[in-house]
Formats: C-alpha cells, sequence, structure tokens
C-alpha cells in the first residue's frame, strides 16, 4: 500500500495532530507521528488487517545537533532528537517510517533525559532496541519494562551517540582522554 | 540464608534459595563469541537466560559519523565478519540509494556472483561450528576445507581473506581476475596438479561441482544424524508470531515457516541486483524430508534452511558467472570520496547470510553522514533467546544459541 493511503487511513482514525497532515516527502518518506500517540498508532498499524505491520525492522535515535558553534547557522535542523520507527509487513510486503521529534533535553535542562513512550508492547524487539537507543543516544522510554543500558557497561556515565558527548576522563582508574 | 536474603546483588535476580545462577561467561568456546549468559537454573534445568552483550562493542556508529562511505565500509566489514562481502554489500547499496546512483550491469553480476559465494562460506561456518558446539569435530574440519578454497579465491579477487572492503560505493574495487592459479586445497581435492593457472571461473565451477556433491555427505554426518536429530529436534521452538514480533529474520524466520526473503520481497534497489535469475527460498516445514521428532520452529528446521540456502547459493553464482561474462560496462562507477551527500535519509535492508541487516543513513550535505545506524540482524535473533531457553537442561542451551547463528561483532558493533 502506498504511503499516501496510509497516511489517509491514520488520519481518519487519529487526526492530523497525531499523524500530521500528510507524509513528509523524501527519498524514504515517512508520518510524522506525535509522542503521546505513538503507542496507539503503533498497535494500530499492527492489528489493523489492511496493514498488518507486524514487523518492527529497526528503531533508533538521531541526534540533529552541531556541537561546533562556528558550522551551527549552516546547519539546517532546528537542535531536536528523532526517534525512528522502520516498519514491515511480512504478510503484505510493505513498507512505512515513521518519525516521532522530542526535545534534546527534557524541559531544556541538559542532563534530564527526553521522554517517549515505549512500544515494546507492541513489538517484542523494541524492547532491545529502546534499550540501546537509551544506551547509546539517552533516550527514556516510559513504560519499558527494563530499562538498562545493553552495549555500555552499566555504571557508564553519557550517552555516546549524542553530538556533544565528552568521552569520560577515566574509568575504574583507566584514563579516557 | 540470610546472606541472600540481604545481598542487594542476590535479590535484585530474584533467586530463589535452590537456584543457582550459573554465568556462561564472556569467554566460551559455545557462545560464538564474546556472549555472557547469565543462567538462572533449578539444578539443570534453565529458568531463565539473561544475555548480556556489549563485550565488541567498537563504537561503530559514531565512527560513520566522522567518515566518507568509501572510508566507512571497511568498518561494516568488521561487522558480521563471516559475511564481510554481504557487510559491504549493504552499506554500498545504502548509499547507491541515498545518492540515486545505478552501477553497470557488470558490477551487478559481479556482486550477486561475490554475494552469493560469500553465502556459501558463511553457511559453512555456522554448519561446522554448530556441530562442534554439539560435540562433534569432523564436521568442522570438512566445513572448513571447502571454506579455505573461498577464502583463496577471495584473496585472489581482492587480497584479503576475512576483512575484504572489496564490494563498495559505485560497484567493486577490483575487477574479477581472469586467471588464477588453482588453490591447492582444490587441486588436491580434485587431482589437478597444484600451481596450475587455470582461467578464474573454470575453477570456481571445478569447485562448485565439488561441494555439490559433498552436501549430501554433510547431510549424513549432521542433518540425518540420529545423535544431532535427538539434540536438536523438538527445541528451541519458535513459533512464527514470536519470530515476527521479535523482529528475528533470515533463516531463523523461515525456519519458523514465515516466507520472507529480501531478494524477493525486499527495496527494488536490492531486487533488481536478483531479477534474471532462477532460485529457490527454502523454508520450514520441510514435511517430505523432515524426521518425525522435527518441529515447525525447532533447532533442525532452523540448521536445515541454511543447508538448503547452500544449495540455492550454487545456484546463483553458477547463474552469475557466464551473465557477468556477457554483460558489458566497467565494474565500478567512479565514486568521489569528497562528494557531498544530499540534505536526505535513506533506510536498506539486505539478506545477509544470517538475517536482514539494515543501514540507515541520514546525509547533512557533508561528505560524512550525520547519523549512521547499522542494525544488526543477529541482535534481534539473539533478543528471542530467553523465551526459547526456558525450561531446558543446561546441556541444550549451545545447541539452542548456536542455532541462531550469532555473531557479536554485528551485535555488538
Amino acid at each position: 500500500m502506498e504511503i499516501q493511503a496510509i497516511h489517509s487511513i491514520l488520519l481518519e482514525r487519529f487526526g492530523s495532530e497525531a499523524v500530521g497532515d500528510g507524509p513528509r516527502a523524501a527519498i524514504d518518506p515517512w508520518i510524522q507521528v506525535s509522542p503521546d500517540s505513538i503507542v496507539a498508532v503503533g498497535r494500530f498499524l499492527r492489528d489493523e488487517p489492511r496493514l498488518k505491520f507486524d514487523h518492527l525492522n529497526d528503531l533508533c535515535g538521531v541526534d540533529y545537533f552541531e556541537p561546533d558553534a562556528k558550522k551551527a547557522p549552516k546547519f539546517g535542523h532546528e537542535p531536536h532528537v528523532e526517534v525512528v520507527y522502520q516498519l514491515s509487513s511480512v504478510s503484505l510486503k510493505h513498507r512505512l517510517k515513521l518519525k516521532v521529534s522530542i526535545p534534546r533535553w527534557k524541559d531544556n535542562v541538559a542532563g534530564q533525559l527526553p521522554s517517549v513512550p515505549s512500544v515494546s508492547s507492541v513489538w517484542g524487539i523494541a524492547d532491545w532496541h529502546e534499550r540501546e537507543a537509551y544506551d547509546l543516544m539517552g533516550i527514556h522510554f516510559e513504560g519499558h519494562p527494563n530499562l538498562r543500558r545493553i552495549l555500555c557497561p552499566e555504571d557508564w556515565t553519557g550517552h555516546a551517540l549524542r553530538k556533544d558527548y565528552e568521552f569520560p576522563l577515566e574509568y575504574h582508574g583507566i584514563r579516557g582522554r | 540464608m540470610a546472606l541472600q536474603i540481604e545481598d542487594p546483588r542476590v535479590v535484585e535476580f530474584d533467586v530463589q534459595t535452590d537456584e543457582m545462577l550459573v554465568n556462561m561467561g564472556p569467554q566460551h568456546p559455545s557462545t560464538h563469541g564474546v556472549l555472557r549468559l547469565l543462567l538462572r537454573t533449578d539444578g539443570e534445568i534453565v529458568h531463565e537466560c539473561t544475555p548480556h552483550i556489549g563485550y565488541l562493542h567498537r563504537c561503530a556508529e559514531k565512527i560513520g559519523e566522522n567518515l566518507s562511505p568509501p572510508q566507512y565500509i571497511p568498518y561494516t566489514d568488521r561487522m558480521d565478519y563471516l559475511a564481510a562481502m554481504n557487510m559491504n554489500l549493504g552499506f554500498a547499496l545504502t548509499i547507491e540509494k541515498l545518492i540515486g546512483m545505478e552501477v553497470p550491469e557488470k558490477a551487478v553480476h559481479l556482486r550477486v556472483f561475490i554475494a552469493e559465494l560469500g553465502r556459501v562460506a558463511s553457511h559453512l561456518v555456522a554448519m561446522g561450528t554448530y556441530g562442534l558446539d554439539l560435540g562433534t569435530f569432523s564436521p568442522f574440519l570438512y566445513a572448513f576445507r571447502e571454506r579455505e578454497i573461498i577464502l583463496e579465491f577471495f584473496e585472489e579477487i581482492c587480497g584479503a581473506r576475512l576483512t575484504y572492503s572489496y564490494l563498495t560505493v559505485g560497484g567493486a574495487t577490483h575487477d574479477l581476475p581472469e586467471e588464477i592459479m588453482i588453490p591447492d586445497g582444490l587441486a588436491s581435492l580434485t587431482g589437478r596438479p597444484p600451481g596450475e593457472m587455470m582461467p578464474f571461473f573454470d575453477c570456481v565451477e571445478l569447485f562448485l561441482k565439488w561441494i555439490e556433491k559433498r552436501i549430501s555427505e554433510y547431510h549424513t554426518l549432521l542433518t540425518r544424524n540420529a545423535i544431532f536429530i535427538k539434540r536438536t529436534a523438538g527445541m528451541g521452538i519458535l513459533t512464527p508470531e514470536m519470530a515476527v514480533s521479535y523482529g528475528c529474520t533470515g533463516p531463523v524466520l523461515r525456519g519458523s515457516g514465515v516466507d520472507y526473503d529480501l531478494r524477493r520481497d525486499g527495496e527494488a534497489i536490492y531486487t533488481r541486483m536478483y531479477q534474471g535469475y532462477s532460485f529457490e527460498i527454502p523454508v520450514a516445514p520441510f514435511a517430505k524430508v523432515a524426521p518425525c521428532e522435527v518441529v515447525l520452529g525447532d533447532n533442525w528446521c532452523r540448521f536445515y534452511v541454511r543447508m538448503m540456502e547452500v544449495v540455492q547459493a550454487i545456484r546463483l553464482v553458477r547463474q552469475s558467472m557466464p551473465k557477468y561474462k556477457a554483460a558489458t560496462g566497467s565494474h565500478r562507477e567512479a565514486f568521489k570520496m569528497n562528494t557531498k551527500l544530499p540534505k536526505d535519509e535513506v533506510y536498506l535492508e539486505t539478506e545477509a547470510p544470517r538475517g536482514q541487516m539494515g543501514f540507515y543513513v541520514v546525509g547533512n550535505g557533508d561528505a560524512a553522514p550525520l547519523r549512521v545506524r547499522a542494525k544488526s540482524s543477529c541482535f534481534c535473533n539473539l533478543s528471542i533467546t530467553d523465551l526459547i531457553c526456558r525450561g531446558v537442561p543446561l546441556a541444550d542451551i549451545p545447541a539452542i544459541v548456536g542455532s541462531l547463528d550469532i555473531v557479536m561483532g554485528e551485535i555488538d558493533r
């Protein structure tokens, strides 16, 4: 099914505040979803017989931020973090991309992680993907059953894929930088 | 007893007084790399199996933000290092999708040839090491004997045996050689004089004829072996719904009965590589050939899917050779190192031997992308370990984890 048709179905069900006015044009068009409705939209996409997006291919975070103040004016994006959901259907063989936009820090307080509801109740693999997004991108997933670091050690500080991440000076006596 | 109640580490794991925490630690011959499995067992029966990963995390995604795509290709080699050609292909195709580049016809057939030969090599390791996990050494040696010949072919093509960096943006770095010296292993196995110079494709055809005959031998060694069947059939059962929900792909998904393969169902930029090729996609259940103890979605099904995929890969390699010889054009479309990537983003999944490997690249007008995300097939395949390892004896854990065919380099990146 084409993305325009999928968006019409979602618009009818959830309204434009949740799923935007239309799909965003790109090489891989996507639907921008509001953070509060991502779980409901995800569950609908999975269960609706015309759509059946039962396979979550990928869930990752992208940090749109330019740490170098000299290059910041030409960056072209407002500083924010996106959570990108790549979906597909093994039975109907179509694909979809969803994006949720959240601020880089909660209430703009540096260090307080922004939050997004967890979709681990919709797709089982979201559990591990969200743990990795929390670990490396510093996104807090509300309602996640087991939000701990997955790739970095449990006592690591900082979220490595953030553009303003600074490698720790030392870790258990080993010099960092 | 007082110590167990007060010790917070034990309380956190909710260990009952008659249970044990057994650590199948990161250094273990059967965990296919640095994987730590924390098992909560009641005597020998496993109640919970928690994988801990990250021992091989090398920050590949962060590094990708500083390198232009051709410079990043060697990093993709080191992800699934047993199927490095397929990793290179995945990333190269993603960048080509981003910049809208179409590779010459010759490069397309070259890529199919290389990717499917890499698939054979990867599945041989899977077969050999799975036998090794279960305690049999001979299939391992046979598998590596055949794999050695493939690695010598790859060495003649690109100079490396494991981390090739061969398939790159625009095609491949070098063209296939005209004539090579026959690999020593192939010479001694087929009775040819060692050191004989042969046309490259004749040499490959000789190898394919050799390995085709040997596949039936490996079936008697493992697939039809009563001990192997007793240790793999009816175990580690993964239902199709669970497999799809937990993002399992590749032989793990097809072993559970879900007919989905990106070479047929994937995106156009990837499926058009395989247009004009005839091949089948093996999917469980194998009603006519499976032993009666086999259940859909168990270890045996996943293993058999890989064995059948080797047969299909050989078919594809055979078809690609005349197509390559007949094709026009160059083996590579030029891509300048400092080409600025468009301000756009793409995601592309390709069918690697272990599952669907996805690359998500966000470009922002510079030569280096803003974000490189590598979605690993084994990462998703490993997530079901806890679900399928409950209630089995400890000795079956290597059998179940081995049937998932994981490579830690890809999981941890």
